[in-house]
Formats: C-alpha cells, structure tokens, sequence
C-alpha cells in the first residue's frame, strides 16, 4: 500500500487543493509568533507530513486549522470556506469537517470503545440522541464497518481504558473517520507508540484515507516514517516552512537545516 | 530549597572543588523554627484562657458514671411509634435535602469550575456562595428556616441542602477541574456542541466523582438531620430533645441507639453501593 502511495506522489492532484493556508501567523505572546506566516496548499489526497524539531509550531499549525488554538493572522480555506472568521455555529460546522487525531488519542476513557467511535458523529447528532445513546442506524453501521476496518470488531463492547495504545488509536482513526471528515490532522499520532505499533498505526492511516480518499496533515518526528508514508514532506523550524517537496528531495543538509547541528546524522 | 556555599580555602587543595548542600537556608531555618515556636504559644494561650473550672473537671467520671447507669436499661418500649416515626422523618429530611442541595449544586459547580466556566466574575460569584453556604452551621441554617417555615420537617430540609450546597458544590467543582482536557478537545475538534462536549466528554469523567459524594454526603446528612430537631426543624432531634429535658435517660438511650443503628445501616448501604458504582 505505501509503495503505490510513495509511487503516485509525483503525480499532480487533479481534485484541486482541500486545503489553503496564506500568511497565518499566531502569537501566544505579543510580537513573539510561534507561526511565522505560513503557507501550504494541500492536495485533496495523499498525505503531507510535517516534521521539524519540538517546539517549532508544528502542533500549534495543525491546531490553527480547526481552530483549537485560534489563529492572530492569515487566511485558512477549507475547500473554499475560510475558517478563521467563523464562529458559534458556524465553526461548529466547520469542524466536523475536519477530523483529527492525537498523540494522546484522548479517548473517553470511561465509554465504551463503541461509544468513543460514535462520538465522532457528535457535530452531526441533535444532543438528545446522543444522550440516550439514540445514534442513527447508519451510523452505528458505519461504526461497525469502521471498527473492522481498524481491526477491533470483538471490542466495541470494551471501554476505552481497557485497550493498549495501539488499539486505542485505531479507535482515534475510526473516530475521526467516522465524522467522513474532508481532511483528516494527526498530530504526532505515533510517538506514543512503540516502533512496531507506530509502522502499523500509520499503514493503517494510510490504508483507510486513501481508501475513503481522504487527505491526511501529519506530525509526525520520526523522518524515516515521514519518508515513507508521506507524498509531500514539509520541513518547519522557527515557526517558518523551510523544505517543501517530495520524500525522495528530502536531503541531509535539509534535515540539518531543520533540526540544526549534523551529530545526531 | 537547596543552598550551595563554597567554603574558604583551608590548605586543602581540593577544598574549593568541595560544595556544601543544606536542606534549608539560615532564614529559612529561623522562619520554620519561629513557626513551632507560635505553634506553642498558641496552644498555651489557648489552654490558659479557656477557664477549665478543676471540681468540675475532677467530678467528671463520676457524672457520666451517674448518666450511664441512668441510661441503662434503654427504654425499648417508647422506641414504637415516637421513636420510629421521628426516625424515619430524619431519613426523609436527609434524602429530600441530599436531593434539593444537588439541584443546587450542579449549576454552582459548573459555574466554579474554571476549565468549564471561562467567565472569571461566575467562578468568584460561584466560589463565593459555596464558601458562604459552608460558613454557615446547619444548626444555624436551621434555625433561620424555622423562622421562616415554622417548626417542621421543610426547614429541616432546607437546612440540610443550604448546608451541603458549600460542600458538595465545592468537591464537584474540584472534580471537574481534575477532568483531562484531552477527550473534550477531541469532541470540540469534531464539531460537538458544548452540551456535547459536557454531555460525553466531561460527565463520563465525573460520574464515579459525582456518585461517591452523592452517597457520602447523604451519609453525613442523615446523621446532620439527626441533631436538626434539637432547633426545631423535625426528626429524630426533636424526639431526644424532649427526653433530655424531661431527665428521661432511659427515653434518651434508646434514641442514641436509634441513630447508632441508622447511621451503621447507612454507613454499611453506602459502602456497598460505592464499591458497585466505582
């Protein structure tokens, strides 16, 4: 699956960008930016992954887009729609859109592994269905076929902080995926886990949004993975993108541009 | 704190290399030591001003030697149907006031705690009225629900969730400042609704919390509302009351025994229910 993945990347995407970033900047402090006007277009497929040394603005980039962390300048269009302005309800639509997965998968850890799935659908469900656990037939369906695909049907009667890291973020994936989300965000899904589960994590990652054709922004610090998964890397460091090509681009002097210093190579 | 001095040259060539570590500096040392030194003073202060009066310190063994024998045997006869009714008044008046102070104290809670309430004027506002409801007795809360209720089970009640307002809001509120913000941003993240987001992200993590005070203070409560009568307010207090006043020792043992039993029963129901719902 990686090989036809890392096989089409030269190929130009056809489907026009899912995503464009102008200029964003954002200061948790004033005049101190940690994102120092960045702009990225994003194909509608495949998956661009961003590394860079911590602290760089990588997870606080991601954030910008569904507006965790709130932007102080720029433009963000999600197929059209500039996010940055939004509000209430609006973002709320927004965001549904937009799917995300995290280091910690911030499971519900008291729900069950079913629940923790459905909830993905929780932009979309009127809060009275959700509840008295009333979700629509369609989506429990989906939910199921979502868990099979991560390869857990036995657990969705299991709560959440019964299952090991691995298995908790392939319910992190079948969650975001359950929103049917237009572009899906992983930040640093990986580094919790270890070697074996990491390259497992992310074939499926892989695997499913390329089957459901989904985009996919990752974080992700381990270059090797990067390369291999990835079409596109994007290499930050000081808050400014400063490599933007093909895995195959990515050279040493690059990633000493990125991470400064050349011992660790 | 740690502090590190370089000692002066003493012929040792290694000397300068050598570093001292202490625990504490030389004015940390001097505050820590003047603190035990008002720790004492406050406690002979204290034993000097309250005017133990000695007889009566001396006669004690013999008076409550006096009471228990007046005490003994309990009067089981009077316990049907004063004794029971009273009781089971008080176990109403607890529950109904467990009850009435959630009502209260879920909103207060949510207002205080400050990852779900961002509004910094509600978190003081809120704060305050728990810290207030506690700074008041249930005797004292009683007592003012009489003068507007009269006499009665329904100032019993009010008094009992007035009182437990400051508690149960309090502990709430902490544990809903413990929750992670983790599972609440991914919900955020995929468009729930703050209901939602409180609904599936935050609740999921209180209800062992939420649960474990609700039993723990119906527990308190019913031994509360047992001394309620004492102004007033019903219950079992009521009963005691009037036996103490009437030198009926006999009447008083066997309403100690009452609350004994109730409070034990309580005690066994809630351990039992907790070690389920955990």
């Amino acid at each position: 699956m990686s090989a036809t993945l890392t096989a089409a990347a030269p190929t130009a995407n056809n489907l026009g960008n899912a995503l464009e970033i102008r200029g964003l900047v954002k200061e948790y402090a004033a005049g101190k930016p940690v994102l120092k006007g960045i702009d990225l277009s994003v194909a509608a497929e495949g998956i661009t992954a961003i590394i860079g040394p911590s602290g760089t603005g990588k997870s606080t980039l991601l954030r910008c887009i569904n507006r965790l962390v709130e932007p102080t300048r720029g433009e963000i269009r999600l197929r059209g729609t500039e996010l940055t302005g939004l509000r209430g309800k609006e973002l709320r639509l927004a965001r549904r859109r937009i799917g995300m997965v995290f280091q910690e998968y911030n499971l519900v850890e008291r729900l069950t592994v079913m629940e923790n799935v459905l909830s993905g659908r929780l932009g979309y469900v009127p809060l009275w269905r959700a509840w008295l656990r009333k979700y629509p037939e369609a989506d429990i369906q989906r939910a199921f076929m979502l868990l099979d695909a991560v390869g857990l049907p036995e657990h969705a009667t299991r709560r959440a902080d019964a299952l090991s890291g691995g298995q908790r973020q392939r319910v992190g994936i079948a969650r975001a995926l359950m929103q049917r989300p237009e572009i899906l965000l992983a930040d640093e899904p990986t580094s919790s886990l270890d070697p074996r589960t990491a390259v497992e994590v992310l074939e499926l990652l892989a695997r499913l949004t390329a089957a459901e054709n989904v985009p996919v922004i990752i974080n992700i610090h381990n270059v090797e993975l990067a390369k291999r998964y990835a079409r596109r890397i994007v290499g930050m460091s000081g808050g400014s993108v400063i490599f933007d090509g093909p895995p195959e681009d990515l050279r040493t002097h690059h990633l000493q541009a990125i991470y400064g210093g050349e011992d660790w190579l | 704190m740690n502090s590190m001095t370089s000692p002066s040259f003493s012929g040792d060539p290694v000397a300068p290399l050598r570093r001292e570590w202490t625990r504490h500096t030389p004015g940390q040392r001097l505050s820590r030591f003047a603190v035990w030194l008002c720790c004492v003073a406050a406690v002979v202060w204290a034993v000097r001003s309250i005017d133990i009066i000695p007889e009566f310190l001396a006669d004690a063994p013999e008076q409550m030697a006096d009471l228990l024998i007046r005490m003994w045997p309990p009067n089981v006869a009077h316990y049907y149907p004063e004794v029971h009714h009273a009781l089971i008044e008080t176990l109403h008046i607890a529950t109904l006031g467990t009850l009435f102070c959630f009502v209260l104290a879920v909103p207060l809670a949510l207002m205080a705690a400050r990852n779900v309430c961002t509004i910094r004027p509600l978190n003081v506002a809120a704060q305050f009225s728990l810290v207030a409801s506690r700074s008041v007795n249930s005797l004292v809360w009683a007592l003012l629900f009489v003068a507007i209720f009269g006499p009665g089970a329904a100032a019993g009640v009010f008094a009992i969730a007035f009182r437990s307002v400051g508690f149960v809001g309090k502990l709430l509120s902490e544990a809903l400042e413990e929750t992670s913000h983790g599972p609440r941003e991914a919900l955020r993240a995929a468009g729930a609704s703050w209901g939602a987001e409180m609904l599936k992200g935050v609740w999921p993590q209180v209800q062992p919390a939420f649960w474990g005070i609700a039993l723990f203070h119906w527990d308190i409560n019913v031994r509360e509302s047992a001394v309620l009568g004492l102004v007033g307010a019903g219950g079992i207090g009521l009963v005691l009351d009037d036996a103490i006043n009437f030198f009926q020792w006999d009447r008083v043992s066997i309403v100690l025994l009452a609350i004994l039993a109730v409070v034990l029963v309580a005690e066994v129901i809630v351990t039992r229910l907790r070690s389920r719902l955990l």
